[in-house]
Formats: structure tokens, C-alpha cells, sequence
């Protein structure tokens, strides 16, 4: 079984690395803090960063303690948690910083200061 | 059948002779080495050997693998009892009909307003013939199978970058790959290029294949007429009478096609999984789900959101609310538990297991996947374009429209699937993030590119987004090989009186048969430590 399942890997891998692909589509196209949470962030997180509960619960980002901490949110975007899946391979340091400074500093009723630079970022990764 | 009965009486009295002799647990290793309970093929139903007398099981889950625990374990002789989240049997083994409605996550209520009969499958929606284990439970819950059609030679393949973005059919594109490479081949070949490899017989054998299979011509050659479109179709076909006679039609010239990604289609109908012969349940992939849960009627609690799981030594209690109104916790309590919940969900209940058990359900991401079902006033793809069932793909983000394998040459509405996105790269995050009101706007946008009746005959649609599934959150278990060396057996040991189950303990990724595979092996393993308690 561990041969096939290696197989299909690959054979959908090559699928979303067709020979006309675009650009490369491990890659998130969306630049700006904006951009990438309504392309990303807010399928699970919702568009007013509110959360949402079911069988389990995706966190609230609006009034969450935890991203008083810069690091907590690049680790979460770069390297996922539990459900959350690790989005560092995906996206670059520039991205992640604008993604966690729009998050933390200006929106959700969050105004962190501090805001995060890209540099931030790579020394996290 | 009558061989493969005779081999399991055989090896069940070879089995029960080993119980006698060895005790127990003998038989129960000997089982294991037997493939009783092998992991990853299905041999026929199970066998619990041995007395429960009675002990209890509480099962976390009313999805496939949660009914087929409950299902084998009841005949075993335990007390099962199914605590359910949702207020219907099936988890993921669903289906949209006309007058339901589905809330998502974020609130947002869809009502299907498809026409009586038509429905839509948001989770899985075919079974290839290898998957003998839900294929098994199908047969014995009398639910009536059909064809479903997974390749199509008159379905499509679009490339928004190939000629012009106009599809080509199926048949086309495979024609004209393997017409260009035979010729290629062929040519090699005869200029005596691959001498260092072929002997003479080597060779001719070689080209006579190549002009078989390749539709070549006496000169070796893919070229336009009769040989090519017996292939690829004719542009005019063969006509009766005093019709014109039959039209040969343009191949695709190689450079065009060769520097396209119309390739990456000609996969599907290879791979094993989707070679065929597929099958789907008559009204719905549901219709397992529901016939399974009538079987177990009286022993599933729907609307129960667990927030506890512990064990000690004398059992495990479950404590639960009501999923839709909260109020009281209440505890069910058992000897032991099977659990089919999500783990990106059982990651968030607290559950005393050690730490290994722990770490693997922390670990596992799930797939993103959006599914959108459309409805349109009439089969313009089987009326217009002569597509009968069949898959179309294509490199926007949709990547594939399903036409129905059902209702063949019906009037009136029919429902097509207008997207299926789950490992396109990124995007499948990008497009679910989405609403659903935009992802059905887009199916249609992009729909359009390939059928352009699409706006006129639109009538409805759905868009079911996995991680906005309230009781999944996400598709699948998104394993990969490091993972699956680091906790996949960490996942699926048995925790002292707890034991997990479903698609993600298993290797075969949101494919409904690692539910049942997993559960009967999880079950046979969770009832050798009953006998031995």
C-alpha cells in the first residue's frame, strides 16, 4: 500500500505541475495583508475574523489574547496547528509578515503595535 | 463465489481448530497472519471470534466506519451505542435532494432548490470495483448500484492556454498524443536510432504496434484520414443513403498539442482507482449512510457534540451536549470506545491518551475541497454536445465538471457536478475561501468557457467548502510520507480502551473504503484485547 499511495502522490503532484501551469501553484499568488486573508485566512476564520464553532471551533481572531504575542501568529501561519494547516512553505516571508500585521495592527479590533518584518519571519522559520 | 465461500469455510474451521487448541489469543495471531484482519485489503466480512458477553462499546461517529464498527461489534455481542453530531446517519457519506438544506460553518444556509430525484453528492460520489469492503456493506444493506461513468471518450479536456481555449474531446487528445508519438517512435525506429536496444524482431514487432495503436498510416505516418479519425472522429461521420460519405477531421498539430498541459487529463482513466468498472448507489452515494443507519436504528444518539473523552481502568465515559441547543452536559459511559471523529475536531476534545496518540492527532492537517453542484433547465451536454456521464477537466480552477451518470435522456433539469478542486496546488485554499455564492458564480464563469450554454440554461446551485464543513473541518486526513513514518501507527494503536477509526487510519486517503477497512481492522484489534482482558 505504501507504494501506491506514494504513486498517487506523485502522480498528482505532476498533475498540479502540468507543463503549462501558470505559475507555480505551491505558491500563493495574493500579495498584501488584505489579499491574503480574504484568499486564505477567511474561509476558516471568516471575513470579520470572528471564528466559527461546529463539532470543533476554528479560533476567533477578533479580541484573541494570544496574538498579543507577533511570534504566536508567524509561527501558527508558518507552521500550523492541529487543524491549521503550515502555510510557510507557501507563502514568503514578506507574505506571512503582511498576512499577521493586517491581522494584528488595524483590523478585528486588534491595534498591535509592534508591528512584524519580513526578517522576523525568516529568523522564525 | 462458490470457491471463495469454500475458502473461508476452510480457513474458519482451520481457525476454530487453532482456537481449541491454542486458546484465544493463538487464534486470534494466527488470524493476523492468515489476512483475516490484514489492513489494507479487503478478503470478506469479519469475524469476531469469541464471546463479548456483553461488554459495551461506545462508538464516537455515525459515518462508515462508525456504522460498520457498531454493525460488527452488535453481532459480536457487545452493547454498542453510536453518539452522532449531525441529526442523520453517514457523516461524509452524504447527498443534497431537492428540499434540504445544508448551514456551514460561518451560518450560511443553502435550501436546494433542485427538482424531485436530482441530487447532489458533496463527499464522495464513486466506488471503483477493487473497494470489495463498502462494496460488501452495499450488498448487504440491499442499496441497488449503478454504473458511474469516470471516463468518457466524448467528454472533454480545456486548457485555458491550448488552442485558443477551445476544448478538445477526449478522444481527440488521446488519438493525437499517441498517433504523434507513434509516428515518432516509429520513425526512430525505421532510421535505425534504436539499434543499440532493438534486435530486428524487436523492431518489427515494435512498428507494428506503433501502426496499430497509433493509428498510423502504410508509411508510418499520423496523418489526417481515415485511420486517425476511426480514432478521433470524423468531422462529417459516416451517413446513410446518399449522404456525404465520411469527412476525416484535422489532427492536432504536434508542436500545439506537445507544448499544451492537455496531458495531464489522459492520467485519470490510467490510474487504478478510476480505471473502472466504477459504481454509484441509485439516488445518492447518501443512500449507504441512510440504509445503514435504518440497520442500526435505536443505537445512534444524533446531536451529540462531544466536548470530553476519559478512560480509566474500569471504562470510558463520553461527555456530551446537545449540537444544536448546548444546555446540560450529559456522560454516556462503556467499557470501551471505537472513535471515528475528524481528528483536525478530536484534536480540539480533551481525551486522556498518552502522548504518542496525542502528538499524531495534533500532526494531521485535512485537505481543502470544494465540490459545487449545478442545476441547469435541461442535459444540454448529452442533447447538444453527446456526452453521456463522464468526466471533463480542465486547468481553471474548477479543474473538473462531472456529468451525471443517471437520468440518461431525461427532459427536464438535471443536476451536473460544476467543480471538484482538492489538490490543484494552492488555489483550492484561494477558491475556499470564497463564498458559496461566489464559488457557484465562479463554477458557472469558468463553466462557461467550456459549455457556453451554461448562463442560459442555469438554473441553481450548492457549493459545499470541506473546511467549512462543521463536523469535519476539511475533506480528509492530508497525509504525507513524513507524517505517515512519524504517526500513522501511533494514530491507529489501540490506547488502552480506546481505539480510532476512519479514513484518516488509513492508507487510503477520503476514499470511504479506508472507513471500513480501518474500522474492521481497528475492531479486530480492539476485540483481541477484550478477549484477553
Amino acid at each position: 500500500m505504501k507504494t501506491r499511495t506514494l504513486l498517487f502522490a506523485t502522480a498528482l503532484s505532476l498533475i498540479a505541475t502540468g507543463a503549462m501551469a501558470q505559475a507555480n501553484r505551491n505558491q500563493f499568488p495574493q500579495l498584501g495583508g488584505e489579499a491574503l486573508y480574504k484568499g486564505i485566512c477567511q474561509d476558516c476564520h471568516m471575513p470579520d475574523g470572528r471564528g466559527a464553532e461546529g463539532a470543533g471551533h476554528y479560533p476567533a481572531l477578533a479580541k484573541n489574547p494570544k496574538l498579543a504575542e507577533p511570534g504566536y501568529s508567524i509561527s501558527v501561519v508558518t507552521q500550523g496547528l492541529k487543524s491549521m494547516p503550515a502555510f510557510g512553505g507557501a507563502l514568503s516571508d514578506q507574505q506571512i509578515a503582511d498576512v499577521v500585521n493586517y491581522i494584528r495592527s488595524g483590523h478585528f479590533g486588534n491595534t498591535y503595535k509592534d508591528t512584524v518584518k519580513p526578517e522576523d519571519v525568516k529568523n522564525a522559520r | 463465489m462458490t470457491d471463495f465461500a469454500n475458502e473461508k469455510l476452510t480457513r474458519r474451521s482451520l481457525l476454530t481448530a487453532i482456537g481449541l487448541a491454542g486458546g484465544t489469543a493463538a487464534m486470534y495471531d494466527a488470524m493476523l497472519s492468515m489476512g483475516y484482519a490484514a489492513n489494507s485489503d479487503f478478503t470478506g466480512p469479519i469475524t469476531l471470534q469469541g464471546n463479548a458477553k456483553g461488554a459495551s462499546v461506545v462508538i464516537l461517529g455515525a459515518g462508515i466506519a462508525g456504522m460498520v464498527a457498531a454493525y460488527e461489534m452488535r453481532k459480536a455481542g457487545y452493547k454498542v451505542k453510536i453518539l452522532e453530531f449531525n441529526n442523520r446517519p453517514g457523516g461524509r457519506n452524504w447527498s443534497l435532494h431537492a428540499g434540504d438544506s445544508y448551514t456551514d460553518i460561518g451560518g450560511t444556509t443553502q435550501k436546494v432548490d433542485f427538482a424531485p430525484g436530482q441530487y447532489f453528492n458533496p463527499g464522495p460520489w464513486r466506488l471503483p470495483y477493487h473497494h470489495q469492503g463498502i462494496l460488501h456493506y452495499c450488498k448487504m444493506l440491499n442499496v441497488p448500484l449503478e454504473s458511474f461513468v469516470m471516463y468518457n471518450n466524448a467528454a472533454l479536456v480545456h486548457s485555458a492556454n491550448a488552442f485558443g481555449g477551445k476544448p478538445k474531446r477526449f478522444r481527440e487528445v488521446a488519438a493525437d498524443y499517441e498517433g504523434h508519438i507513434s509516428e515518432l517512435l516509429a520513425k526512430a525506429t525505421s532510421q535505425n536510432k534504436l539499434d543499440d536496444q532493438l534486435d530486428k524482431d524487436e523492431k518489427d514487432g515494435l512498428l507494428q504496434m506503433l501502426k496499430s495503436w497509433g493509428a498510423l498510416d502504410k508509411n508510418y505516418e499520423y496523418r489526417k484520414g481515415d485511420q486517425s479519425s476511426d480514432f478521433r472522429g470524423y468531422d462529417v461521420p459516416p451517413g446513410g443513403g446518399l449522404q456525404a460519405g465520411p469527412v476525416p477531421s484535422d489532427i492536432m498539430p504536434r508542436k500545439e498539442l506537445f507544448n499544451s498541459s492537455l496531458w495531464n487529463a489522459l492520467y485519470f482513466p490510467k490510474q487504478w482507482d478510476f480505471q473502472g468498472q466504477l459504481f454509484q448507489p441509485k439516488g445518492g452515494m447518501g443512500e449507504i449512510g441512510k440504509a445503514f443507519g435504518k440497520l442500526l436504528n435505536g443505537v445512534i444518539q444524533y446531536d451529540c457534540k462531544v466536548t470530553n473523552i476519559r478512560q480509566d481502568e474500569t471504562g470510558v465515559t463520553v461527555t456530551y451536549i446537545n449540537s444544536k441547543t448546548g444546555g446540560a452536559p450529559k456522560t454516556e459511559k462503556a467499557d470501551w470506545c471505537v472513535n471515528t471523529i475528524p481528528v483536525s475536531v478530536l484534536s480540539q476534545i480533551p481525551m486522556n491518551v498518552g502522548p504518542k496518540m496525542r502528538a499524531a492527532i495534533d500532526s494531521l492537517p485535512y485537505l481543502p475541497a470544494v465540490k459545487v453542484g449545478l442545476q441547469f433547465k435541461r442535459r444540454f451536454w448529452e442533447e447538444d454536445d453527446h456526452i453521456y456521464g463522464g468526466n471533463t477537466y480542465t486547468d481553471q480552477p474548477i479543474f473538473n465538471i462531472s456529468y451525471p451518470s443517471h437520468g440518461f435522456f431525461e427532459k427536464g433539469p438535471a443536476v451536473l457536478l460544476g467543480a471538484y478542486i482538492y489538490r490543484s496546488g494552492m488555489r483550492v485554499y484561494n477558491f475556499e475561501a470564497l463564498s458559496a455564492k461566489e464559488q457557484i458564480e465562479a463554477a458557472l464563469e469558468q463553466g462557461s468557457k467550456i459549455h457556453p450554454q451554461y448562463r442560459a440554461e442555469f438554473m441553481n446551485g450548492v457549493a459545499v467548502a470541506w473546511h467549512r464543513v462543521p463536523w469535519t473541518l476539511g475533506c480528509s486526513g492530508l497525509w504525507n510520507d513524513a507524517l505517515r513514518e512519524k504517526h500513522y501507527a501511533d494514530m491507529c494503536a489501540v490506547d488502552n480502551r480506546i481505539v480510532l477509526a476512519g479514513e484518516h487510519c488509513s492508507h487510503l486517503m477520503a476514499w470511504q473504503e479506508g472507513s471500513v477497512l480501518s474500522a474492521l481492522d481497528a475492531i479486530t484489534r480492539l476485540h483481541k484485547r477484550v478477549m484477553s482482558a
